[in-house]
């Protein structure tokens, strides 16, 4: 059919039209707003987060520890059995240069999002950023350890954190 | 499983794929389901119900979006349902449509995929943010090609992949798109080009990545019972197959889709396919990014871990070659409309098993190819395996 | 021809009016670990295709699919979402069951409205963006405009709606689920304050938050794994327009489409073989119009029937036994599937202190809010045949 059918619909504005003025606007901000509770689980940890520690859960039947944390484990589907405080150094997983923000602004200094294995765990690993490095020094399976925020600083959140830096040459 | 009906493709439709379109959503969807509709000489009152496939509702600025676009979807007073999976949706609302009509409920099911991505102002990009954890990465501002250069970077570093041998997949999708009616973003490039292009996100240059579109495509599906007095050549859906991973991404080791085969493995099982290198004729997996084709070749099984790159390298994908991929231009040539892209390679294998795909046809006598989505935090594949 | 189709397995947490301490991951958890136990199955092994009911707004994430698989046992499994009422996403497990390509399906929708601080903005993000929402009205005008014309039409009164409330809210009282239970009389009703005239706040059902799951299984594994299987025989489901200004105010068209494809579905059932409605009543008045489009009594009497006590759990006619979701609490897109929960209970003789006597077919049905006409029905059997 698509031989047989000559013309597609569709019809291609540009963003000169719209700000010409050539295509009527209506314009909307959403006000959607959301508290939402973290439970059991990220509730802990971003608790523990506050007192500059990382924790997850271990399930004893697999004999996983994970992080971040939930309440259950989802392999062997059953409640998980206990806390366990980690250590705050891990290793880099994977890693990437970003230069540009959330809304696809452009940025001068990069920022270098990873995922980062933390010590003690299983398959684990977090999203955060690496930092105090050169982009250029950054390897896979790098060690690198928590640079958290002073204790007043903190609020309860992945960003008490402010980056993993490398230890160790 | 014991599969009772065979469901066809008797119908399929889109419309351009736009970096920005005056039609409405509703628009769009109306477009792509009339042509599909007009495609088998079929009025709306013969179809007996409607799915939709549509993604994020943030883009639109639309809540409950599949409640608003049912009159464009021709779904008035029908039986209709909008089903989700992020990017994988494309591809699993066929395969919700063939749910449909293989139940014995229906033997007609109109399935149609709609995305209007501009609607979201300055750019839809900043929507993306709202697809991470509220709680566990939001404060930390990710943008969405992180995710993709996470998984990139990985893929590359495991199979110690050279940029080159991923940069060719733009090339060549970009330039099988220059003769398809529809694409937005046609052009011939080289492999230079790409490797100067803007860095983003390292590995991810500019030119890796397909961008945000408007556009809407739509399918028409029977069962066998009705298709042949349709059409005289229906493409039959001889095998459906989903898969979700976890929601943990960063607890899992990104280099390998393990979800995309095992949806695969689903999909090939129902089809009675145990050879997929010999038994696929051609492929159209998710090409949002051009190491996405090469991760998706992988996880549909159509070559070994880490070799798709050199098949990709060696011209062996090229659309003349041994195993056509993406020939319509994928996502990289034709554009990403989220929802509607993934439909769109439904309906290049819907053209191109009934030779109809003018200059992007594959030679020789293509029976058999496999189409495949991907989509959320790098977890889900949906897969579908059509047969003329 | 369908298959034959069971519920095997329900399990819901209690309805609460907010949950600050747990996250909508425990809540789901929770509800499915009641659920594969009640069927009698383990999600990693038996379950082969699971099918979650949400909506982005609601939740505040977009492609919230990404969050459902880990707590409900479908990491790495065939997991899809439905943009809809539960009943949707059970409808779309029993076609996929029906075709022959699974045969057990676990099915999920939860209700988290606690956290929705600016849910009249969530709202009215629904509304038309060029049509409507510059008009920026409550939402809730659209209740208001319906409830009006459906009692101009039909003859009912606005006291008869309130009279549903004060069924409804009684019924919950033996409902341990219920989040909002109350001897709310009719003339409190009355005197709430007005919204969107007619519509009172009363008459409006107040959210809450929980989780629930159920298990679906083909006839013969159905038969395997469960003693009192909960059968399927009749389905249906329809969107009427979603064009404010093109609609049909004062009957629930979509409602009286979805029942008569149930009922066509289930051959040999009709309206008097049904022993207990659960039937959307997220506004007093809807219950009223969803019995009247649905054939259960001609236009105009269901304010009646509801006043002359036809519809209380020991009349002719039991509606809402449960107490709706006037009385449970309004669960968005978990509606539909809460009333099922419900329905099994009933059918299977395990409803507690609400049980309904002789309760063996019931009708289940949901509408989506504001501002859709879409809704869907489905008749429900304990009765082997």
């Amino acid at each position: 059919m698509s031989v047989k059918i000559k013309e597609y619909p569709g019809t291609p504005l540009r963003e000169e039209d719209l700000k010409q003025g050539k295509v009527l606007l209506v314009s909307y901000w959403p006000k959607a707003r959301y508290v939402w509770s973290a439970g059991v689980a990220i509730g802990r940890y971003l608790t523990e987060l506050k007192n500059g520690r990382i924790v997850g859960r271990l399930c004893s039947k697999c004999g996983r520890i994970v992080v971040p944390p939930r309440m259950f484990c989802e392999w062997c589907f059953r409640p998980n059995d206990r806390w366990v405080i980690l250590k705050d150094s891990g290793v880099v997983n994977t890693f990437s240069v970003s230069r540009i923000t959330a809304d696809a602004t452009r940025i001068k200094e990069p920022l270098i999002p990873a995922v980062i294995q933390i010590d003690g765990t299983t398959d684990a690993g977090i999203l955060h950023l690496v930092g105090e490095t050169d982009p250029e020094q950054v390897r896979f399976g790098m060690k690198v350890q928590a640079l958290w925020k002073p204790p007043e600083q903190r609020t309860g959140s992945i960003t008490d954190i402010k980056c993993f830096r490398p230890i160790e040459r | 499983m014991s599969i009772k009906k065979r469901v066809a493709v008797v119908g399929a439709g889109m419309t351009k794929f736009m970096r920005r379109a005056q039609e409405t959503g509703k628009e769009l969807a109306y477009e792509a389901a009339r042509m599909a509709l007009d495609s088998c000489g079929l009025r709306i009152e013969d179809i007996e119900s409607v799915t939709m496939g549509s993604a994020p509702d943030a883009f639109d600025g639309v809540h409950m979006k599949g409640e608003y676009l049912i009159d464009g979807a021709g779904a008035w007073r029908k039986p209709y349902m909008r089903s989700y999976v992020g990017g994988g949706t494309g591809v699993f609302a066929p395969i919700h449509g063939w749910q449909h009509v293989a139940s014995g409920l229906f033997d007609t099911c109109l399935v149609v995929c709609e995305e209007k991505m501009s609607s979201c102002r300055p750019h839809p990009q900043a929507a993306f943010l709202t697809i991470f954890d509220n709680l566990t990465e939001r404060p930390l501002g990710p943008n969405l090609v992180w995710i993709f250069a996470l998984e990139m970077h990985r893929y590359m570093h495991v199979h110690k992949i050279p940029k080159e041998k991923i940069a060719v997949v733009s090339v060549k999708n970009k330039k099988n798109a220059m003769d398809h009616p529809c694409a937005q973003l046609a052009q011939k490039i080289t492999v230079e080009d790409v490797l100067n292009s803007e860095i983003l996100v390292w590995p991810v240059q500019r030119l890796d990545i397909s961008p945000t579109s408007d556009g809407a495509a739509a399918v028409v599906l029977a069962s066998e019972d009705v298709a042949r007095k349709i059409t005289d050549s229906p493409v039959w859906i001889d095998g459906v197959g989903w898969n979700l991973d976890t929601a943990y991404w960063t607890n899992r080791d990104l280099y390998y889709p393990q979800y995309v085969e095992n949806a695969a493995r689903m999909a090939y099982q129902m089809a009675g396919i145990k050879n997929p290198r010999e038994e696929i004729d051609f492929a159209e997996p998710y090409d949002p990014f051009d190491y996405k084709e090469l991760h998706h070749m992988e996880g549909l099984m159509l070559c070994e871990k880490g070799e798709a790159p050199n098949l990709a390298w060696e011209g062996v994908t090229q659309r003349d070659g041994k195993l056509p991929i993406c020939p319509s231009g994928g996502l990289l040539g034709v554009g990403n409309p989220i929802a509607a892209a993934g439909l769109m390679k439904i309906c290049e294998l819907f053209w191109q098993l009934r030779r109809e795909a003018g200059k992007r046809q594959v030679p020789g006598d293509p029976r058999t190819a496999v189409a495949q989505a991907w989509g959320d935090l790098m977890q889900v594949g949906t897969v579908v395996v059509m047969r003329a | 021809m369908t298959a034959k189709v069971a519920v095997i397995g329900a399990g819901m947490t209690q309805l609460r009016s907010i949950t600050p301490d747990l996250s909508y991951k425990e809540m789901m958890f929770e509800a499915a670990v009641k659920a594969y136990n009640n069927a009698g199955v383990d999600p990693r092994k038996d379950v082969q295709s699971f099918v979650c009911s949400s909506e982005d707004f609601w939740e505040g994430t977009s492609i919230f699919d990404e969050y459902v698989p880990d707590q409900i046992g479908g990491s790495l499994k065939p997991v899809c979402t439905i943009s809809g009422d539960g009943l949707y996403s059970l409808i779309t497990a029993y076609m996929q069951i029906s075709s022959g390509l699974i045969d057990v399906a676990a099915v999920e929708a939860h209700s988290k409205a606690s956290e929705m601080v600016s849910i009249r903005n969530i709202m009215s993000l629904a509304l038309d963006p060029i049509y409507v929402r510059p008009l920026a009205a409550d939402p809730y005008f659209v209740g208001g405009l319906e409830m009006a014309r459906y009692l101009h039409e039909s003859g009912n009164t606005r006291e008869q709606c309130a009279k549903v409330v004060e069924k409804n809210r009684g019924n919950a009282l033996r409902n341990p689920y219920a989040a909002h239970p109350s001897k709310t009389t009719a003339q409190e009703v009355l005197a709430s304050e007005i919204v969107c005239h007619p519509l009172s706040r009363m008459d409006i059902a107040e959210a809450a938050d929980a989780a629930v799951v159920v298990v679906l299984a083909s006839e013969e594994r159905a038969k395997e794994l469960c003693e009192n299987p909960v059968w399927i025989l009749g389905l249906g489901w329809c969107s009427d327009t979603p064009c404010l200004e093109a609609r049909e105010w004062g009957e629930a068209v979509y409602a009286r489409i979805s029942a008569e494809k149930a009922f066509r579905m289930a051959k040999n059932v009709q309206s008097k073989d049904v022993d207990l409605l659960e039937i959307d009543d997220s506004f007093s008045y809807k219950e009223l119009q969803h019995l009247e489009a649905m054939g259960f009594c001609k236009k105009g009497e269901a304010g009646v029937l509801t006043q002359k006590g036809k519809t209380a759990p020991n009349g002719e006619i039991p509606v809402n036994a449960s107490g709706g979701s006037l009385g449970m609490g309004y669960t968005f897109e978990m509606a539909g599937l809460q009333r099922l929960c419900e329905m099994v209970l009933q059918l299977r003789n395990q409803a507690g202190e609400r049980q309904v006597k002789n309760v063996r077919t019931g009708l289940v049905q949901c509408w989506r809010g504001i501002p859709t006409a879409s809704g869907a029905a489905m008749i429900l059997t304990s009765e082997r045949s």
